[in-house]
């Protein structure tokens, strides 16, 4: 921006600017699989699915797992007797920026065992595609919508892959990834123009708009049905 | 024990003179054969301004009859962005977006918040500054719940307790601007302290609104919970088993009131949690008379926990003593060389963070808040996100709704208590 009074504002043109834009994308420190219960056996009985094992925070543990393998890693986090990580607690995903992988962030928490662990799952730019967990847990549902919507990651077998957050047909892309401009991918008089010219339609799903299409046939007796018919005049 | 099982009242309460529902209208009204009439489903849109949503939620829903065959929840329209706008901000400017979300509760956002990024950052708060979060973050939960409660009590058509609740809500609220200057959006904590001490006087005033508060209450109690219209409203209705709450993602008291004694604060505590002496109160129907006794409880357990707070809130500095963390006071920065330096350094700059993800949950008056907080050691987070309760509790309305009457969908949303400034975010 070549305007000196709006140099302040360079920001919103720009996706947000990372402070370390070459540095690696995993953040934590390597540990040993044999720190917590759960890595040791997942490394046991899925070994080079388990890319990678790393401490964050102080104590939180977080595993990297092969990408086209994370259904199947999760299931057996969730079943297996003496670990069972019942609750899904969060799906997000981190996007780094500089045409770094994007992160599916799985955050897993069992209530039996009270344990925590960190799933992460590495997508390339170019093939931002994974399995969607909803057959495991149904709270996955809307926290895969959410990401797809903010981040673009398409989830293979998901049952209602739509928008959440921002309008059904938003058509600027997908807010939360580095590359995105705070204030949007168009400008401010096409935003308007499109928020104008928005179809109602657009706001039901096809299903919904099959209700009730046709109007009910309403047959209400005539008025002078029943009457006897006046005498001949 | 540390879990308690809420008493269900089943029946009437003699003193309201008014006949309940004998036992628990069982769920599955589609199990009642009823003659095909041949009519047309309904489509009927509610919301997204509409009183009983709680907020720009819009449903519509397909109707047969007076029966919800399907609801499908539409969010977003309150959608600002807060999780992009952090990539903007520096560690501390965050601070204010938090409380912004939940407007209902808004000092626990606050405190998890700098929770998620002092635990990254490796900073560890004085002890008083603890007592003081515990204290903002229980005094919140009852906040939060009293609105709950009043605009629930709402949805059934009872408006007295509305006028009770937001009058002991209205003091909390005067408690907020005593402290912070604000009523809803406090924004009272910065990463390693709160932006200043308790006022003069604060915990006094705090004290006198726990010996009174219990018997508005009572009060609540007595006209609400023996009541026959909100048994009637409630009892088996919305009910979901344990398991499914679990596989839904259910958190806070809807899960508890399914009968999972999951609660953050004794399960994964922070802030010395274990040392309180307090009951988690769980349901055994799942309904959503479940979820109203267990969140009046729950408020009956907070009082618990503040009494114990005030009487062992330490003395000392609020702020460590970090001058990398901390700003300096006034007078340090305009008289000694160094704490300006410091203090021109935090405030151009921002603090600097260790590269590393941290997710933080907190017990929230919702349910179970994350903050999860990726930093690559700069000034700015790389991705803030915020793992909202009620986000994750508004999906299951759709099952929680299907088979049952249209009013009894107003009733479902209302128990499972949202927000849709943390929904949308």
């Amino acid at each position: 921006m070549s305007d000196p009074i709006k140099r302040g504002l360079e920001a919103v043109d720009e996706g947000p600017v990372p402070s370390d834009p070459s540095g690696p994308e995993a953040a934590g420190t390597p540990a040993d699989p044999g720190s917590h219960p759960t890595v040791a056996a997942l490394v046991a009985r899925f070994g080079g699915a388990v890319r990678h094992h790393e401490v964050s925070a102080g104590d939180e543990h977080v595993v990297h797992v092969d990408p086209t393998r994370n259904r199947e890693v999760l299931q057996w986090l969730r079943d297996e007797p003496g670990h069972r990580y019942d609750l899904l607690r969060d799906v997000t995903c981190v996007d780094y920026g500089g045409g770094r992988p994007l992160q599916m962030v799985y955050v897993l928490w069992s209530i039996p065992n009270r344990l925590s662990l960190r799933v992460k799952c590495l997508l390339e730019l170019d093939a931002l595609e994974i399995d969607s967990v909803v057959p495991l847990w149904n709270a996955a549902n809307w926290l895969e919508r959410e990401v797809y919507d903010l981040f673009g990651v398409t989830f293979r077998g998901h049952p209602d892959p739509r928008r959440i957050l921002m309008p059904l047909d938003y058509a600027e892309g997908h807010p939360l990834r580095k590359d995105f401009p705070l204030r949007g991918r168009f400008s401010r008089a096409e935003q308007t123009r499109r928020a104008l010219a928005q179809d109602l339609d657009k706001f039901y799903t096809v299903h919904d708009l099959e209700i009730g299409r046709e109007p009910q046939q309403v047959t209400l007796p005539h008025p002078d049905a029943g009457k006897a018919p006046a005498s001949g005049t | 024990m540390s879990q308690k099982t809420v008493e269900y009242v089943v029946g009437r309460n003699p003193e309201m003179g008014m006949d309940a529902r004998p036992t628990p209208s069982p769920m599955a009204p589609f199990d009642v054969p009823e003659p095909d009439l041949g009519s047309e489903h309904m489509l009927i849109n509610i919301g997204p301004q509409h009183p009983a949503t709680h907020g720009v939620l819009r449903l519509v829903c397909e109707l047969d009859g007076e029966t919800v065959v399907d609801v499908t929840p539409h969010i977003g329209y309150l959608h600002s962005s807060f999780e992009k706008l952090g990539e903007y901000r520096t560690w501390n400017q965050i601070v204010p977006l938090t409380d912004r979300m939940d407007y209902l509760a808004p000092l626990i956002y606050n405190c998890a918040y700098v929770m998620s990024v002092e635990k990254l950052a490796g900073i560890e708060v004085t002890e008083r500054c603890k007592v003081v979060r515990v204290i903002l973050m229980e005094l919140d939960r009852v906040f939060g719940h009293l609105l709950w409660l009043g605009t629930t009590a709402i949805d059934v058509g009872a408006f007295t307790p509305f006028l009770y609740t937001f009058h002991e809500r209205e003091r909390i609220y005067k408690m907020h601007e005593t402290y912070t200057g604000a009523r809803i959006t406090t924004s009272a904590t910065r990463v390693g302290g709160m932006m200043a001490d308790l006022p003069d006087g604060w915990i006094a005033e705090l004290t006198h609104f726990l010996d009174t508060v219990p018997a508005t209450l009572k009060e609540v109690h007595r006209l609400l919970t023996g009541n026959g219209i909100l048994i009637g409203r409630t009892q088996g209705i919305g009910a979901i088993s344990a398991e499914e709450a679990v596989n839904y993602g259910f958190t806070g008291p809807n899960l508890r009131a399914s009968g999972v004694a999951y609660d953050v604060r004794k399960d994964q505590p922070y802030y010395d949690y274990e040392t309180y002496d307090f009951e988690v109160p769980v349901g055994e129907h799942g309904d959503c008379y479940d979820r109203y006794l267990v969140r009046m409880e729950e408020m009956e357990q907070s009082l618990r926990i503040l009494r114990q707070a005030i009487r062992r809130l330490p003395g000392g500095p609020i702020n460590v003593a970090d001058p990398n963390v901390s700003l300096p006071s006034k007078t340090d920065a305009m008289s000694d060389m160094e704490s300006m330096i410091h203090h021109f350094k935090l405030i151009t700059e921002g603090l600097k963070v260790a590269p590393g993800d941290c997710y933080l949950p907190v017990e929230a008056s919702k349910g179970e808040l994350g903050m999860y907080v990726v930093s690559d050691g700069g000034t700015k987070p790389v991705r803030w996100r915020v793992r909202p309760p009620s986000f994750v509790n508004i999906a299951v309305l759709p099952k929680l709704a299907r088979g049952h009457l249209i009013s009894d969908l107003i009733m479902i949303n209302a128990s499972l208590d949202i927000v849709l400034g943390e929904i949308d975010r």
